[in-house]
């Protein structure tokens, strides 16, 4: 059984990393279909955080980002957090809606649904893949959105975790669009229990 | 100007005199400004869950990161420091309900406000300013030279406590 984010091993690190792959792979091929443009991934990082590490891990605390929630139901649960920086908000609405100098904070209704379109999309096949892989049952809620400072923004997954322990797991990678990488996170943040049931699933326990 | 103090998630610090004590970006944490205007005195701690004694065991270990524990371990702190209990005020800030969900388990801004409002209640501590819950985050400069406490955000802009 893992009990804490501590008992993972090296083994089960690479697993994570390879779902993570896997699992973003999928995802990015959604978000290049979408919008028409070839999206390189590098390989995801697999951390064990503590709370305040996986805050700076992802910018400044203060730094705006506009951010796709997506909560998962079932036999993993957790949430995926898409943190959509500036720049990428701007490639994405210049894309749809040739909008140039995009501002998080002006965002209109048109810029919201098609940002949060694009999270639930790539949270979807993120997951499918996973679930196809372990043979999981995972739900996905709808995804709710917001743009404020990241550091307030973390400190959901964070508080939710903080009920249990001291520690963040985090599936993160980053994105290259036309070759140009763009600082954005997505992140798949399971809890300590589904993690047992995804190893269980997979014959490493 | 000095550089201020950073208090982190799940963290307090004290100060006296001139300076100020910091915390970015609290969401749905707390930010919890004790203040003794005669000594100069201050503190400034960011808790993220309300109740030490409702969490699983082994995740209470930390005191700085509960409304119950983090706000008497402070005072104790800052009555070491010389601050006169009877002088102490507070104010506070942030507790947000960062994304809107139906689902009422996750409105842990709400609950992290009224266990902090508690605990100040047990110890007499009267709240003097506010700035809490809605749906978006803050930056909190708390100055310990004069008690002014900043709050930013990226909304609503800079407020005055």
């Amino acid at each position: 059984m893992i009990k804490k984010f501590e008992d993972l091993n090296e083994m089960h690190l690479d697993v994570l990393t390879e779902i993570g792959n896997i699992g973003s792979g999928n995802a990015s091929t959604a978000l290049s279909s979408m919008i028409g443009k070839e999206i390189m991934i590098k390989l995801p990082q697999v951390m064990t955080l503590d709370f305040q590490d996986a805050i700076e891990h992802c910018g400044s605390p203060e730094e705006l980002r506009a951010t796709v929630l997506i909560r998962l139901k079932g036999e993993l649960e957790g949430m995926i957090l898409l943190m959509i920086t500036q720049e990428l908000a701007e490639t994405i609405l210049n894309i749809f809606f040739q909008k140039t100098n995009v501002n998080l904070l002006e965002l209109d209704e048109g810029d919201i649904s098609a940002l949060s379109e694009i999270g639930n999309i790539m949270g979807s096949s993120y997951m499918s893949a996973i679930a196809t892989l372990a043979d999981l049952k995972i739900g996905v809620e709808a995804p709710v959105f917001t743009v404020d400072m990241l550091g307030a923004i973390m400190s959901v997954p964070v508080i939710e975790f903080g009920e249990v322990g001291d520690k963040l797991l985090c599936i993160d990678k980053s994105i290259e669009i036309d070759g140009i990488c763009i600082k954005s996170n997505m992140m798949l943040i399971p809890t300590v229990d589904s993690l047992s049931v995804l190893f269980t699933r997979l014959g490493i326990l | 100007m000095i550089k201020p103090l950073n208090v982190g998630i799940s963290d307090w610090k004290t100060n006296k005199g001139e300076g100020a004590i910091v915390t970015y970006a609290l969401g749905s944490c707390v930010g919890i400004c004790l203040y003794d205007k005669v000594s100069q005195i201050g503190g400034l701690s960011h808790i993220m869950l309300p109740d030490s004694k409702s969490v699983a065991t082994g995740a209470a270990t930390n005191r700085m990161k509960f409304a119950d524990t983090a706000i008497p371990d402070m005072l104790s702190a800052m009555l070491k420091m010389g601050a006169v209990k009877a002088r102490i005020i507070a104010k506070i800030a942030g507790g947000a309900h960062m994304f809107a969900t139906s689902n009422e388990k996750f409105n842990i801004g709400d609950r992290n406000v009224t266990a902090v409002k508690e605990a100040l209640k047990i110890l007499s501590i009267p709240i003097l300013g506010q700035d809490i819950g809605l749906n978006f985050g803050r930056t909190v400069f708390f100055y310990t030279e004069d008690g002014k406490v900043e709050v930013k955000s990226s909304i609503k802009g800079v407020k005055y406590l």
